[in-house]
């Protein structure tokens, strides 16, 4: 019989945790397939974060660390210097850990130009902790540390990740993805494999964020979820590449 | 063997090339920042790396990342970085990656001063991160022995999987002193399965982690490394006696302090009376046994403790006499050393001379 579908070797058989209608079990599948499709796996050492995708060590098949909560980006640098021409590495982040308390980190190691490809899971709150504010969290979105809503005055503006890292050299490629529906899932993964392949030519960081839902921390039921992404975030996150400034060799 | 004139920092900078580390990471900081300049420009030469971290805390994670893929690497700063490597620190020892820390201490708290001090002793000792975790720590009191302490702390991180840290002070870490490049002892090291390396599709994957979510796997992990710690404090407890026999005043002193020490042992016995020294060489483990032995002397009349702090390695000094002997202390803080004469004066104040 023919096998028409198979889970990705670049995941192992651990079960996902995650909620119904999370979109961090899609996108560890857009990951693994890439690394698959590569023929990278052996040659890959991921890095995971401090929030819901914390076990993401248990899950893809490659090697891996776990973070201190922000700190990824360090630790590839860290792994990337050390590791033989032809290592792969990248790092795997929530919006709480990469642009609130890991924002020096991600910063510095694109400035570097380091040489590894960041997977940045925007759902506008932390999830692990219970729904808090992020600072991608939208004006007037509730969250239970903004609990009338998210005001300018007093938290200013969601910050814009891939708009602020194309600002710099070091970081050769940024575009901004979401996986709500079959065409935008295959953009994301046409995204996801090229930021791994610039990064097998050196060409520097890397960077796709994904705008993400979080149904059980939005108060949302799954489906709802996704047209609130789409009719909330979509409109202050554009999609779109914002940096390309390597070519696909 | 020739001697060479090195200043402390670039010793223990040159200590690590010696130790086969070809990565650093770090971020500068007086008065450490040789060790780094020094490597910046000799790690590139023997194909090593050195990078210029954004802050302490991304330099250690650096560590962290470079470390869980086997390779030697070290970290170096001073007081004020270091507290900001202690998170990076206690993930490295729940993850059981080793490294080399080097922390050349200066005056505290906050940014205090850039002149020498020992106030770091807790936090070295102790931990200054969260958990139960320990850290090996070797505590040179001159050139010579930090360039060799660098060395063993390597070989005392791959043979235990920890971090070690060498506690200097920024005496030791800006005066030139006679180096020998000697041989240090040759110890088995283990070879590294867990490392990072790429699977190669040849094994299972290696994960370096330290997040044991449920409690039982967290109790275990904490046990695993209790009994690591009691080998280490078994095999690795480091001191050093002077003069100690018969002696009525007991000197216990590290790193630069012991050095003054044996100053004021030598304006003593020209009064007439005997003092000696017992210095830990490694503060944690610390030499308990050791010392209650050394202090139980029927000479031994009082211990005194000298330290570049208001009094830290007292704590120490007291659960190792458990009262058997009377302690008294002298000691300063803030960047200023207490000369030979303030101490033999507080010794034969302690003996009431
Ligand atoms: C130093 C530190 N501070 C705080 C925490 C608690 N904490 C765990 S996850 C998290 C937020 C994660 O949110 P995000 O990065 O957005 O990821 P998500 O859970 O939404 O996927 C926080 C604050 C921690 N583990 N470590
Ligand atoms: S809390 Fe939110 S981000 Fe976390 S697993 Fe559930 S849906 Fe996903």
């Amino acid at each position: 019989m023919a096998i028409v579908y198979q889970k990705s070797k670049g995941l192992t058989d651990k079960e996902l945790h995650y909620c119904p209608g999370c979109t961090h079990g899609i996108v560890h599948k857009l990951v693994a397939e890439t690394l698959e499709e590569l023929g990278i796996i052996g040659t890959t050492i991921g890095v995971a974060p401090v929030g819901c995708s914390v076990f993401a060590y248990d899950y893809f098949s490659c090697d891996m660390h776990g973070a201190a909560h922000g700190r990824a980006p360090a630790v590839a640098t860290g792994i990337k210097r050390v590791s033989p021409p032809g290592t792969t590495v990248f790092t795997y982040q929530g919006d709480g850990d990469l642009a609130a308390i890991g924002t020096a980190e991600i910063v510095q190691a694109a400035m570097r130009g380091e040489k590894i490809t960041v997977i940045f899971i925007n759902n506008a709150i932390y999830g692990m902790t219970g729904g808090q504010m992020a600072p991608t969290t939208l004006i007037g979105q509730k969250t239970t540390t903004s609990p009338l809503g998210r005001t300018k005055e007093h938290a200013g503006m969601p910050i814009k990740m891939c708009e602020l890292l194309s600002t710099l050299d070091g970081c050769v490629y940024a575009e901004r993805v979401c996986v709500t529906d079959i065409p935008n899932l295959n953009k994301a993964k046409k995204a996801i494999r090229k930021a791994f392949e610039l990064q097998q030519q050196n060409a520097g960081l890397t960077f796709v964020e994904v705008l993400a839902a979080c149904p059980t921390n939005w108060g949302k039921p799954p489906i709802k979820a996704v047209e609130w992404l789409k009719e909330n975030m979509i409109p202050y996150y554009p999609l779109g590449v914002y940096k390309d400034s390597a070519e696909v060799k | 063997m020739e001697k060479e004139l090195w200043k402390g920092n670039e010793a223990i900078a040159e200590a690590a090339i010696r130790a086969g580390c070809k990565y650093f990471f770090g971020y500068p900081i007086t008065p450490q920042t040789e060790v780094p300049e020094y490597l910046s420009l000799h790690l590139p030469e023997i194909g090593g790396c050195f990078l210029q971290a954004e802050s302490e805390v991304a330099a250690i994670n650096m560590v962290y990342g470079a470390g869980g893929c086997g390779v030697r690497v070290m970290t170096s700063s001073s007081s004020p970085g270091i507290s900001l490597k202690q998170e990076g620190i206690t993930y490295l020892c729940g993850s059981e990656v080793p490294c080399v820390i080097i922390n050349v201490m200066r005056g505290g708290p906050g940014l205090g001063t850039i002149q020498p001090a020992q106030g770091d002793y807790y936090q070295a000792t102790r931990g200054g991160g969260n958990g139960d975790y320990r850290t090996p720590v070797l505590a040179p009191a001159n050139v010579q022995e930090a360039a060799d302490f660098v060395r063993m702390a390597f070989d005392i991180a791959d043979i235990y999987r920890n971090p070690v840290m060498v506690l200097a002070d920024g005496m030791i870490g800006q005066m030139m002193e006679a180096v020998e490049w000697h041989d240090i002892e040759k110890r088995e090291l283990p070879a590294k399965p867990w490392a990072t390396t790429g699977t190669q599709g040849k094994r299972e994957h290696n994960v370096i982690n330290s997040l044991y979510i449920q409690p039982e796997p967290c109790a275990e992990h904490n046990e695993k490394l209790e009994k690591k710690y009691k080998l280490i404090e078994e095999k690795e407890t480091r001191y050093e006696e002077i003069d100690a026999e018969g002696c009525e005043v007991l000197f216990t002193a590290y790193g630069t302090t012991s050095r003054v020490c044996r100053a004021a042992m030598k304006l003593l016995a020209d009064e007439g009376i005997k003092a000696g020294l017992f210095r830990p060489i490694t503060v944690w483990p610390f030499p308990y046994a050791q010392l209650k032995k050394a202090a139980a002397q029927n000479s031994v009349k009082a211990v005194v403790v000298a330290e570049l702090s208001l009094g830290q390695m007292i704590d120490d000094v007291k659960i190792a006499l458990e009262g058997s002997k009377p302690i008294s202390f002298i000691g300063k803080a803030g960047g200023l050393v207490p000369t030979p004469r303030e101490v033999a004066d507080a010794a034969k104040k302690a003996i009431g001379r």
